[in-house]
């Protein structure tokens, strides 16, 4: 349970300082709390911070709120709140380099099964350059509990049925070339050092 | 006009192998066959950039850097794609830093982009170069009778819309009217339908898709047109299991060139009109039996 009281102690000028140095983030100062991310927000009901809150605790330092929060996880980036924010503010890229930081400091929520569609996502994109849909989905349940299977019997076979279903592991001729590429972009990383 | 390389996207080659199949028929169709990229690799969608910012804009830039290659700009039909590509164009022409980086990378395997490349949607090509007229002009089998929700999904206009409306898009519009078929005014038209929630958190993506069909029935429409395969995925497969739980009459989803293709007389079984899962074939039969 999270203690209902915030304390000065909460606070982290480290993580406050970072969110408002990402790329256009810096508008964040500039919120006046008007509510149309949240308003706009097709998911805005489902979550537990509303985006318009979890802007203001990030620019706050309230890093263990912010990164614990379902939101982020919740966001589809269909970028409606970006669009409809008056100051400018990029609240979705901001869910991105959230994301970014809690899967790599692992302080999201272990039974999301989103974070771990975007690690497979990312490995099978990283080795064989493109998607190939099925072998990702059963990647994923193997991850996130085979139970997900039997739940997903009738969807396989309609897709099997409209011939939507393919085991062919789609790839790029020149892998290799992939591979050196992302090697040489460098290790990217959210956390200041 | 600049050549134009077609970049499928992932999704295309999978579960939405009749948004591709249809595209090219119609392309084919009005004399503008379409050419792939050669070796396109995948956009990165939206979980690469959950993870590793400067490598997803990095692979994103390799398409760019390979339709650059060929002199040509992107033709791309997928929403996500569309995006990824999009932003990717602009963020290296913005940010020096990463467009730096990025042509580091590029280097590494003999490539270079600077910044020379489009990226096009299908909708803005049909209508703004080929041109509705000509559209009209090609209809062999008028759709007449057939009521049309169009959605249009989120990342083809927002945050960028580069050719369209962003609150009202009306070029999917204008080409289903072009077929002779009613498009019925459907205010959900880019709300978002899900996304991948609908697998990873059915109980809150599935409501989502719901809500979408719904109001497209609501409307009076006999089917939806969509533009992005998640969405088409999304509306179409999950009809089953949301009928369990809600009073949802089955309503077909197909991909704006299906329903183009019909129109300018390409047989079904060339659009992948067999390819929903929910049957597409009694609305379709039975707006003919009424034309008729």
């Amino acid at each position: 349970m999270r203690p209902n009281i915030r304390t000065e102690a909460d606070r982290s000028p480290e993580f406050a300082h970072w969110i408002t140095s990402l790329p256009g983030a810096e508008k964040i100062r500039e919120c006046m709390h008007c509510g149309l991310c949240s308003a706009s927000c097709p998911l805005f009901a489902y979550m537990d911070y509303s985006p318009r809150q979890l802007m203001y605790l990030g620019r706050e330092g309230f890093r263990d709120d912010v990164l614990g929060s379902f939101t982020i996880w919740l966001c589809t980036s269909c970028y409606q709140c970006t669009v409809e924010c008056p100051r400018q503010i990029p609240v979705t890229e901001i869910m991105y380099a959230l994301k970014r930081r809690a899967i790599e400091e692992k302080t999201y929520p272990r039974r999301l099964a989103i974070p771990v569609l975007a690690r497979e996502f990312r490995r099978m994109v990283s080795d064989r350059g493109r998607i190939s849909e099925s072998w990702l989905v059963m990647r994923l349940m193997l991850k996130t509990g085979i139970h997900r299977m039997f739940g997903m019997a009738g969807l396989g076979w309609n897709l099997l049925r409209t011939g939507r279903f393919s085991l062919r592991r789609e790839t790029i001729r020149d892998r290799s070339d992939l591979a050196r590429m992302l090697e040489a972009v460098g290790r990217d990383s959210e956390v200041v050092p | 006009m600049k050549k134009l390389a077609y970049y499928p996207g992932c999704s295309l080659t999978g579960t939405g192998r009749a948004y591709d199949e249809s595209l090219r028929a119609v392309f084919a169709a009005l004399g503008e066959p379409l050419e792939e990229l050669d070796d396109w690799n995948c956009c990165g969608a939206t979980s690469y950039m959950s993870i590793d910012k400067a490598k997803a804009y990095a692979l994103a830039s390799r398409n760019l850097a390979l339709a650059e290659r060929e002199e040509a700009d992107l033709l791309t039909p997928c929403n996500a794609c569309y995006l990824v590509l999009e932003k990717t164009r602009r963020h290296l022409a913005d940010s020096a830093e990463m467009g730096q980086r990025v042509q580091h990378a590029l280097d590494a395997v003999g490539l270079r982009y600077e910044g020379k490349v489009r990226i096009r949607h299908p909708l803005e090509i049909l209508t703004r170069q080929i041109g509705v007229e000509r559209i009209k002009e090609a209809v062999k089998e008028p759709l007449k009778g057939l009521k049309i929700a169009p959605y249009y999904g989120c990342q083809v206009v927002r945050p960028y819309a580069t050719f369209d409306d962003q609150y009202h898009p009306q070029t999917m519009d204008q080409l289903l009217k072009a077929t002779g078929a009613k498009v019925v005014d459907y205010p959900f038209k880019t709300r978002c339908c899900g996304a991948s929630q609908t697998g990873t958190l059915p109980k809150v993506g599935l409501h989502l898709v719901y809500r979408l069909l719904k109001e497209a029935q609501a409307r009076g429409a006999d089917i939806m047109a969509v533009i992005c395969s998640l969405c088409q995925f999304n509306l179409d497969v999950y009809q089953g299991k949301l009928r369990r739980e809600y009073d949802l009459p089955p309503i077909p989803i197909l991909y704006f060139p299906q329903i183009l293709g019909l129109a300018l007389g390409i047989p079904a079984d060339e659009l992948g009109i067999d390819r929903c899962v929910v049957s597409a074939r009694p609305v379709l039969e039975r707006r003919a039996a009424h034309a008729a």
